[in-house]
Formats: structure tokens, sequence, C-alpha cells
């Protein structure tokens, strides 16, 4: 069995692609570390590996969790199972 | 089976001081950088000695300068190191920095350009070189407990995968170390930025963490006083971005996993700054790769462990340094680079502790002499910290 994303903790906002070549419609399978619990799921854009998928939809403005703490806000609308990163992902730092 | 790290041993040297070293190197240490030729010389006139050059040393002042003597004099007081030759453009300040070094009881011999040349120079430190790399190679092995290695970390290009499992890796090595009784340090201050809280919680007591969170502090105040931007492309880094990393909330809590997560803060150090009793130290430090390494040793630290992500190839000119990755596409392009290999982390074909010690058996049979990726490929990256402009 390969597993395709990580998530830390189950109240993440966003997991951790591990495996290359990732594709959009993909079915994938998902491991919540802290739970140690699996979960299937889908992507609906290729993710480099490395980059995070949205794991529930998250709103404008929402604050983004990842090890079950604020890592910062999203800049746009992401739909689960979209890529989350620079492009709708900012700090609330700095 | 669980390591047995109490009674754990490892064969290194024993330096006049009492610290125990894992390496056996003669530098040739220039003081400036105009003094960089003269040692690279000496270095080449002399088998077995190894030239450190560096940018800097001239017209510093102040803290600045403070911190440019306790990083070269602690770097020649590191137990990896058996004798130290000093070259500077003038014979006051390398004179300091021997007195220093000798402080720790070690041999050290130092030399001034003015009024000589670099070719007299030269021919007279490559002398000094010749007696100390025969001193050097007369020392003898002797066993030491596990307790007497000390340990730092830091890590560099990182991404996802290090928070996921090659930092935890790291944290699951510390804590037994710390429980073990070692002296461990890691740093990056501006790195924990997004997760200070979480490091302050773990101080061992309200004066500790006063004193951590002024370094924090000040730290976000030089951050604040300097930024044109909100540091995207440097903390995270492009190479960060470039793993997946987005905000620096996000590398922070990846980056603390490397404390494990029984670990107490027994200390803060200042950068370079020796620690004065064992237990895990914060120091207040850069979190640029070369830099805080550099720093590390400079406080007398004989190993240290590098998780990375994206494959930073770092190395240091006398302190072995380990790398750890958890990323399976860094293992497969650049293994070269890679220790200890945690990627069936991610696929739960390994287990935390597994990984632990994995780190640990690699960090035993490196204090024993294995060299590391960085060795075999000759990183010996040394970065010296400054704090401002030079007069």
């Amino acid at each position: 069995m390969t597993i395709h994303f990580v998530v830390h903790d189950e109240g993440d906002s966003v997991g951790v692609v591990v495996v290359e070549g990732l594709k959009a419609g993909q079915p994938l399978t998902g491991w919540i570390m802290d739970q140690d619990k699996m979960i299937e799921f889908q992507a609906i854009n290729d993710i480099p590996i490395g980059h995070k998928l949205a794991v529930r939809a998250i709103a404008n403005g929402d604050t983004i969790i990842k090890y079950g703490i604020d890592i910062g806000k999203a800049v746009a609308n992401i739909g689960a199972g979209e890529h989350a990163h620079v492009h709708n992902v900012k700090t609330k730092r700095w | 089976m669980a390591m047995d790290l109490k009674n754990a041993s490892f064969e290194g040297w024993r330096r006049e001081n009492g610290r125990m070293g894992v390496r056996n190197h003669v530098i040739i240490l220039p003081v400036d950088d105009l003094s960089n030729a003269a040692c690279e010389a000496v270095a080449h006139n002399i088998k077995g000695c190894m030239a450190i050059p560096h940018a800097y040393g001239r017209l510093q002042f102040g803290y600045d300068l403070e911190l440019h003597f306790r990083t070269l004099i602690g770097t020649g007081c590191n137990p990896n190191v058996a004798g130290v030759v000093i070259i500077g453009i003038e014979p006051g300040w390398a004179g300091k920095i021997a007195e220093g070094i000798a402080a720790s009881g070690k041999p050290v011999e130092f030399f001034g350009i003015e009024q000589h040349g670099d070719i007299n120079t030269i021919a007279r430190a490559s002398h000094a070189a010749y007696r100390m790399v025969k001193h050097a190679s007369k020392l003898k092995k002797s066993k030491a407990p596990l307790v007497d290695l000390w340990v730092s970390t830091k890590c560099g290009e990182s991404d996802t995968t290090s928070g996921l499992a090659s930092c935890p890796t790291n944290g699951n090595a510390f804590d037994k170390l710390w429980e073990n009784g070692n002296t461990l340090v890691f740093g990056e201050t501006t790195e924990l930025t997004g997760g200070e809280h979480l490091v302050a919680a773990r101080c061992r007591t309200p004066e500790i963490r006063t004193q951590f969170q002024a370094m924090f502090d000040r730290y976000q105040r030089v951050v604040e006083a300097n930024k044109t931007s909100d540091l995207s492309d440097s903390q995270p880094t492009k190479g960060n971005i470039e793993g997946g990393l987005t905000t620096i909330e996000e590398k922070a809590l990846g980056n603390i996993q490397k404390i494990g997560k029984k670990c107490i803060v027994d200390g803060v150090l200042d950068k370079a700054e020796a620690p004065t009793h064992s237990g895990l130290w914060f120091m207040d430090s850069s979190s640029a790769a070369a830099e805080m390494v550099t720093l590390c040793a400079a406080s007398g630290y004989a190993v240290h462990f590098f998780p990375t992500g994206q494959g930073n190839v770092i190395g240091n000119p006398i302190v072995p340094v380990i790398k750890i990755t958890a990323n399976p596409r860094t293992q497969r392009t650049m293994s070269e680079h890679v220790d200890v290999d945690v990627t069936g982390l991610l696929q739960k074909r390994m287990n935390m502790d597994d990984a632990g010690e994995a780190l640990l058996d690699c960090m035993l049979r490196t204090a024993e002499g294995e060299l590391t990726a960085a060795e075999l490929l000759g990183h010996r990256e040394f970065s010296l910290t400054r704090i401002y402009e030079s007069a």
C-alpha cells in the first residue's frame, strides 16, 4: 500500500503529499499520523511532492491549521482537495 | 532493541581541558581575510592540516568584534582540534586569539605578516604546522562514555517532510540523549516564529523563559526594522517554498520538532558561547546553515545533526555534520549527501523510535571516525556571523 499524503493531526485543514507525480482525480490514501488513522481522498489539482492539499474546504480569511496549530491564513477560497500554497495561503507574521 | 545509552561509549581524543573530540584536526586559522592566502599556503605545504579561510576580521568593533574573537577562539578550543596555527596581518589580534585558545591547554602558535611578508610568514608558520601535525599524529584515542559527546542541531533546506519525519527523528534522538545527560544545543531564533510559545513553555525556569523571550523579541525587532516585505523568499527560502512550505509559522513548527517531546530547555547561550553544564541549550543565532553550524562548533559541540528536506549540502571544517532526510525525491536524486535515510517513516515502513535509533547509531559510528557524506564531499563551510557594518 502506498501512502500518498500525510496529515499531522485530524483537526488539520491540510495534508502533505509524500509521493512524486500525484495527479488530479487519482484515488489517494492518506495517513493521519497523530491518531494513526487512514483516509481515502481525491486531489483536484496535480500536486508536487511535499506540497499541501486542503483536506476540507477553507474560506478566504480562514486560519490554516497544521500540527493542530495556526500556520497562517487563506487569501482565497480553497476547495477540498485543492493545492494549498503561496498562491492562496500567507503568513500572519511580519 | 533500544540502544543502552548509559552504557554506550566511543573512542575519541581526550583534550587537555577534559573535553572529548571525535576528530583530530590541526587548523591554520586566519585572523582576517588578508591572511587567507598565507594560511592556505601553509596547509598546502604541510600534509594533514587544514586552512579555514573566511571573509572578515578587519575594522570590526564593539560587540561585532567581540563575537569575531569569541568565534575564532571557540573554533580553536573545539575538542575536534588538536592544535592551531594562527596568522593575522599584524600580530596583536593574532596573539589575542592565540591567548584565548591557549587557555584550553592545547598547542597554539601565532604569526603576523607585516614586517615579514607572506613568504617568510608562510615559512615560519609551516614549521609550526609541521610540529603541530607531528604532535597530533602521536595522540592516542581513549574510550569515553557517550555522555561526554556534545551534540548540536540545526536543519536546512527544510520542506514539509522535515516537519513530518526528519526533524521528529532528530527530536527522538535528542529526547534520548537529553535523558542520558548529554550536552545539546538548538537555535535559529527567527525560525521559531509562530512556535516561540511552544519553546517558551519548555524552558526549565521562569528566568530562562524570560531570557529566551528577550532573545526572540530582540531578533523580531531586527526583522521588523529591516524588512522590505513579509520575508517571503527569505524565510521561508525559495528552496523551502519549492519543497511545499508556505509560511514561517509552518516552517517553525517543523523546525521545533528537533527538540523532541521530552527535552526541557536548560539554558540559553549567546552566539558562540560555551555551555556551563549539561542539558539542552538554546542559542540565539541566525538560521542560515553555515553560520549556525559554525557557531555551534565555536561553542564546543563535537557532532552536528542536520535534518534536510530538499537537500542542503552543508558541512563544517571541524565538526562532522550528519544529514537526515525523509524526502524520497531527495534520497533518489542526491543520496550521496544523506547519512541517515528515514523516508520509510512516511510510508509506515519505519517507526519513530527506529528512526531515532538509526540516527544515534550513525552518530556513534561518526564519533568513532566513520566519515560523513559532507566530509567525503569536502564540504567545509565556515561562515562568521556579523552583527553590523565595519567601521
